[in-house]
């Protein structure tokens, strides 16, 4: 039998009380008949509590176990002093992590199993009890509760004044709202983000270059079934917001074969001798869409799968994608190097609300 | 020690005996009273079962993340501003990228231990969250969300989902290819959302994607506003664990009204104490061995390019997988504006299910009606019902979560991409139902195979002949302490609905009616004394 630790009582199973009161078991069926609690099962020593010598086995265990964790700590630092990162020698920083890891993961699982096995093998392990009680304050600590927030409003009179009391719950709401203003300076000022993301870097006679080098493309270069990767020319050589004109502008350049290309009426003369340049960015929710398919022109989005067919004007054919990747018009100029005709006609990458 | 009162009325000790420790301990206690709080949760006890190291070892990743991540602060520059990697590792040397990067491949590559010290934040960041999940499942399976619990399941709901944004947003900071890739989904996932889509994007990466504000501001999140209330979650979480006492399994002598188990000192000292250090050291063995999120790899965060087999984290997976479920065509123009519903279907279904696990335990207390305080928890079996929902919860989480590896699988299995993704709609939109039907089935046969165990014992495997030529199994009967595990459950009837006051029948009671015959037509009633008297002789 078991005693409480706290209060030394002796305690068997009781079944009164707690808030088990019938009238609030809603729904659950209240057996009359239900078998009794047994009462706790008599207690089984272990070998420890029984054969001295298997007690101190497991002493010198638990002790052996701390004297190797100062071991491990000892190893991390020598293993830090002993295992510096050459930088000629990339295998350096491998045998860094791992000899300073190792002494380390030694030192706290020595700590960690030895306490365990002491308190497992070692201390009481009798089970002591405690007892609950509901978790509801008591009646009088109710009563006293309710009486106190009632000499409160009495003395406030927060009850009875009603100007006093609306005029501080609209003063409360209203405070915080000068700090809710303020986050507007998260975003830029004087910028309109829908007219921002309808335009590109793409104008009327921009060199499409390879990324990410820059160099310019020649139609000539562009071989049947190649795929480029294309930002335009003066990219790099921006003062600043590299990232976010690129993240607009990238463009995937293909040459299919021209019959294989299925062209709409009103993009005719977008495209030079079979090959089509089409926004890189997808039209779900902005990953590049980088996995070009020689064989079939089909486009992934290795993202969420989208795919798009660069045949049939990269329609979308599979995945949650709706639009088709944006075509930028392209031309040859007199030096025969490609060129855009315009910017897109319509906004790159995903959906947004003001779209239309 | 002896207590003097003065002439003046001053009540002053004398320290008689205790040496040094005895001294320190007076000093102390003289000025903190601390010996009320060793009086009344030194010898606290706690119930002793596997199950319930899961939420240990969610407390014990947080410390180490904290120490962890306190250390990568030193070195962690959470600026996008562009600079020239100057550092040890050779393929990226001359590369620009952000300063962000720039200084965790120095962490990485040229501070000793630093690469240790960010393995083990990552590890312990994913183990947290894994924690944590199986920490929730083991509350829900076993019922211990009911009354008086049910605001501290909410609480260890929304650390669940806490600790999923400070993964997010600590695996963003480095700025690499792969996080940079994730912060573009997020990005237009936000686009996607109506009316305040477009702006919320604005203000969160402080212009167009990717500007040069996003990196600060998820750092000041990460380090500062979300631990925060982290912290502040967990010690009220664990302020409520102390209030209502830990809960136990049903067991002999274990009552609704007792807590049986070890006390804090010394045996939980050593136990939860050392289990802390093993947590600790297995952590520090994985860091040590396994790599992950090999930033270096992947490169600086650059628009144009990505890998194949792009994935976020495992705990993101879900969102991931949500999106990719979505068939084509699911977006419309419609009053001049763009109304994204492959964005929005997932969007919303997420938030239902949250929504769902967040009030489960106050659905559950509305449909029993049932107003008592639980301390014993229930064996998953004896709740079949609920059983049968969480393992349909589970069932789409894990098919969501699979399909975040669609195209992983389809190349691994030499199978179609189209075909894996039809395979994870199915998956996730008849799955569950299958897997409720199965687990109901399941706990239900259980729950008879247990009244069949206490009526007529144990199968022993000894065959007998009887004079009369008849063979029989000798059946063993269970001793009554393993007989009470299997009798003690609370046991619940449909609801009778039954006209109001007014004598009416409300379309809350009907539903409630409802709900209570789906949750409790199918029941197993546990053994009673009479059943059992008369199965007695009946032993074979």
């Amino acid at each position: 039998m078991a005693t409480d630790d706290n209060s030394g009582k002796d305690l068997t199973a009781a079944d009164s009380g707690a808030g088990h009161d019938p009238a609030n078991a809603g729904t659950a069926v209240v057996v009359r008949d239900a078998v009794d609690n047994p009462g706790f099962p008599p207690h089984r020593p272990r070998v420890t509590d029984l054969n001295p010598s298997a007690e101190r086995r497991a002493e010198r265990t638990v002790y052996t176990l701390f004297y190797l964790s100062i071991v491990g700590s000892v190893f991390a630092i020598a293993a830090y002093m002993a295992f510096p990162i050459v930088e000629t020698d990339p295998g350096s920083v491998r045998l860094n992590n791992l000899f300073i890891g190792l002494g380390l993961a030694l030192a706290l699982l020595a700590i960690g199993i030895g306490a365990v096995h002491w308190g497992k093998a070692l201390m009481s392990d009798h089970e002591g009890i405690d007892v609950r009680h509901p978790v509801r304050g008591s009646d009088e600590t109710r009563a006293r509760a309710v009486e106190i927030f009632a000499e409160a409003n009495e003395e406030s009179g927060i009850g009875r004044r009603s100007l006093i009391r609306n005029s501080l719950i609209g003063a409360l709401i209203a405070f915080p709202l000068p700090a809710v203003v303020l986050f507007r300076g998260l975003g830029p000022m004087n910028e309109n983000p829908s007219e921002l993301l309808t335009h590109t870097m793409w104008t009327k006679g921009t060199r499409l270059a390879i990324d990410p080098t820059g160099t310019p493309i020649k139609a000539s270069d562009v071989t049947l079934g190649s795929a480029f990767h294309v930002i335009p020319e003066g990219l790099q050589d921006l003062p600043s917001g590299r990232l976010e004109e690129k993240a607009k502008a990238a463009v995937l350049l293909m040459r299919l074969k021209p019959e294989d290309l299925n062209e709409l009426p009103e993009r005719a003369g977008w495209s030079y001798d079979g090959i089509v340049a089409y926004s890189k960015i997808c039209t779900h929710v902005g990953c590049p869409v980088a996995l070009y398919e020689q064989q079939t022109h089909h486009l992934l989005c290795p993202c969420h799968q989208s795919q798009f067919d660069v045949s049939n004007h990269c329609e979308v054919i599979f995945g949650p994608a709706k639009r088709p990747l944006p075509q930028l018009p392209i031309a040859v100029d007199s030096e025969g190097y490609l060129i855009a005709q315009s910017d897109f006609t319509e906004p790159v990458g995903p959906s947004f609300w003001e779209r239309h | 020690m002896s207590i003097t009162k003065t002439t003046t009325g001053v009540v002053e000790t004398t320290k008689t005996n205790g040496g040094f420790t005895g001294a320190a301990a007076n000093y102390i206690d003289e000025r903190t009273s601390i010996s009320t709080a060793v009086k009344e949760l030194g010898r606290k006890i706690f119930p002793d079962h596997w199950s319930f190291l899961l939420g240990e070892v969610a407390l014990y990743s947080f410390v180490i993340i904290l120490l962890s991540g306190t250390f990568l602060t030193f070195f962690f520059s959470a600026s996008m501003a562009p600079v020239h990697y100057e550092g040890s590792y050779v393929p990226l040397k001359g590369v620009e990228m952000s300063a962000a990067m720039s200084s965790s491949l120095n962490i990485s590559f040229d501070i000793r231990g630093g690469l240790l010290m960010r393995q083990v934040h990552h590890w312990a960041a994913l183990l947290f969250v894994a924690s944590i999940g199986l920490h929730m499942l083991r509350i829900y399976f076993t019922g211990a969300f009911r009354k008086p619990r049910e605001l501290n399941w909410v609480i260890g709901f929304i650390l669940f989902i806490l600790a999923m944004a400070e993964g997010f947003t600590g695996y963003s900071l480095p700025d690499d290819l792969l996080s940079g890739n994730g912060l573009r989904i997020i990005d237009g996932m936000v686009k996607g959302i109506p009316l305040i889509g477009t702006w919320i994007s604005f203000l969160l990466f402080g212009g167009e994607f990717p500007g040069e504000a996003i990196v600060g501001r998820l750092y000041s999140l990460h380090i500062l506003l979300l631990p925060a209330i982290i912290i502040a979650l967990i010690a009220m979480h664990l302020l409520f664990v102390v209030v209502h006492k830990h809960t136990q399994y049903p067991g002999a002598g274990r009552t609704n009204q007792n807590v049986v188990g070890y006390p804090v000192l010394p045996v939980y000292a050593a136990k939860a104490g050392g289990f802390f250090f093993i947590v600790f050291g297995v952590v520090m063995l994985i860091a040590s061995l396994f790599t992950i999120n090999p930033i270096w790899n992947y490169g600086p965060y650059d628009p144009s390019p990505v890998s194949a087999g792009t994935q976020p984290d495992w705990y993101i997976g879900f969102a991931d997988g949500a999106l990719r479920l979505i068939p084509p065509g699911l977006e419309f123009v419609w009053l001049d504006r763009t109304w994204s519903f492959n964005i929005l279907i997932p969007l919303i279904s997420l938030g239902l299910f949250i929504l769902v696990v967040l009030i489960y335990p106050f659905i559950e207390a509305w449909v029993t009606g049932d107003k008592r305080e639980h301390h014993i928890l229930d064996r998953p079996r004896n709740a079949p019902t609920r059983t049968a929902i969480g393992a349909a919860g589970v069932t789409f989480y894990a098919a969501l979560w699979s399909t975040a590896s669609s195209d992983i699988i389809a190349t691994h299995f030499h199978v179609t991409m189209e075909g894996v993704i039809h395979a994870c709609q199915f998956a996730t939109i008849v799955g569950p139902f299958i897997a409720f039907f199965v687990a109901k089935r399941v706990c239900l046969a259980l729950q008879k195979k247990d009244r069949e165990i206490v009526l007529h014992g144990y199968e022993s495997g000894r065959i007998v002949r009887l004079p009369g030529g008849e063979y029989i199994e000798v059946h063993q009967p269970v001793d009554e302490y393993e007989r009470w595990k299997l009798v003690s459950y609370s046991d619940y009837k449909p609801l009778m609905i039954r006209p109001n006051d007014q004598g009416k029948i409300t379309t809350g009671q009907r539903l409630r009616g409802g709900l209570s015959r789906w949750f409790f037509e199918d029941r197993i009633v546990p053994v009673t004394t009479t059943e059992l008297e008369q199965s007695h002789g009946d032993h074979h």
